[in-house]
């Protein structure tokens, strides 16, 4: 399973609206994510990849598609 | 430690519904509920000032701990919406008041986060002072309504007042502990600009709330024993039912044990706090060995806990 699969597992628990076509597409805009369930993802990727996400890193904005959370992820490695 | 001995709050009489609201920022009504859990919220009257709301609130929390002006040592007034650079509502609240002349008066300009800051100064300062009365007041309608308003912000804010009455020697239930924090890395985020700009990014907020606030509860909890079950009700900053509810289940409180008012004042900032604690202090005949934790988030980031023990 790839890091982007794995993103999208965490994201199908979060939420039931399906993910947008393209993974540069906003999550927000999706009706993906809201401000709720946001806290609810950073959660999930932390226990998924075993890290811990600092406050510092707590940018919404980073976590607005599939792909910036794979940059996100990539720079903590 | 000193002991909490009162608690006060007003509200102004103008009531202003989520259908009166939608009709004016064009949204719908059901939305502001599902989105806030807020159904009304006060607005204050155009000349009534901080000041004026700090007043009323200031003299119920002392009539309800009878307890005479002339007997206030320090006024500490939370306000993050007064219209001015300075002075801040405190020496006009003290003077409105009745307070003895000369008697000092401390503004805490910090909005949401600041009643619980203040209470935290208060314990810390009434050794020497005495009785000190802290009062949290805001007019934030004002603000969060101002034109072109951002349906987002303006559905969330009301106006009111709140306050608590901190003593050196006796009250109703002792300050165990308390801890502050502060995070300048968003100051952005959340800010009230000179010019009258209100600025909110929600998801930022809500993000660093969510986990802000549980880790210091439970830290707070876990320095002094107290597990999550123990406490028997938390009072805390009225910012969304929605962020209250979620900051209850991530330190494990049971049901039950969090009081909310926002359903009927929408968030009034700093004031919203004691405004809960004064409601739910008067539906309590004793508040003796019951266990309370109070928490409080807002601009800065600025956040806070306190824990209370009744006596």
């Amino acid at each position: 399973m790839t890091e982007r699969d794995q993103i999208q597992q965490v994201l199908g628990k979060i939420s039931k609206t399906p993910l947008p076509a393209h993974a540069s597409d906003s999550l927000f805009d999706a009706g993906v994510l809201d401000s709720f369930s946001l806290v609810d993802l950073v959660a999930g990727l932390e226990q998924k990849f075993g890290i811990k996400i600092p406050d510092s890193d707590l940018n919404p904005r980073q976590f607005d598609s599939v792909e910036r959370i794979e940059q996100y992820l990539q720079s903590r490695r | 430690m000193a002991f909490i001995k009162a608690f006060g709050d007003y509200l102004p009489a103008n009531i202003v519904t989520n259908e009166h609201l939608a009709a004016q920022l064009k949204c719908d009504a059901d939305w502001i509920f599902s989105a806030s859990g807020i159904r009304q919220r006060r607005r204050a009257l155009e000349n009534e000032s901080i000041a004026d709301m700090a007043t009323q609130a200031g003299r119920a929390c002392l009539q309800s701990g009878g307890v005479d002006t002339e007997q206030i040592g320090l006024l500490i007034v939370a306000s993050g919406s007064s219209p001015r650079r300075f002075p801040g509502p405190a020496a006009e609240t003290a003077m409105k008041l009745g307070l003895p002349s000369g008697v000092a008066s401390l503004d805490v300009g910090m909005a949401s986060a600041g009643a619980l800051y203040a209470m935290a100064i208060a314990d810390s300062l009434a050794g020497r002072y005495g009785n000190v009365l802290v009062i949290a007041a805001e007019r934030m309608t004002e603000i969060a309504w101002r034109e072109p308003a951002d349906a987002n912000i303006a559905i969330l804010f009301g106006d009111g007042a709140g306050a608590c009455l901190i003593s050196r020697d006796e009250g109703r239930a002792e300050i165990v502990d308390h801890a502050l924090h502060s995070d300048g890395s968003f100051a952005n985020d959340l800010r009230l600009e000179h010019d009258g700009t209100f600025l909110m990014e929600g998801r930022g907020v809500i993000l660093q709330a969510s986990r802000k606030l549980p880790a210091a509860l439970t830290s707070l909890l876990n320095r002094n024993g107290w597990s999550a079950d123990t406490v028997d009700m938390l009072l805390m900053h009225q910012a969304n039912q929605n962020l209250m509810n979620r900051v209850a289940q991530a330190i494990g409180l049971p049901q039950g044990r969090m009081f909310s008012v926002i359903e009927q004042t929408g968030n009034t900032s700093s004031a919203s706090m004691l405004i809960a604690a004064a409601e739910w202090s008067r539906q309590q005949a004793s508040l003796t060995n019951k266990r309370i934790a109070f928490a409080a988030f807002g601009a800065g980031f600025h956040w806070g806990t306190m824990l209370a023990q009744g006596v």
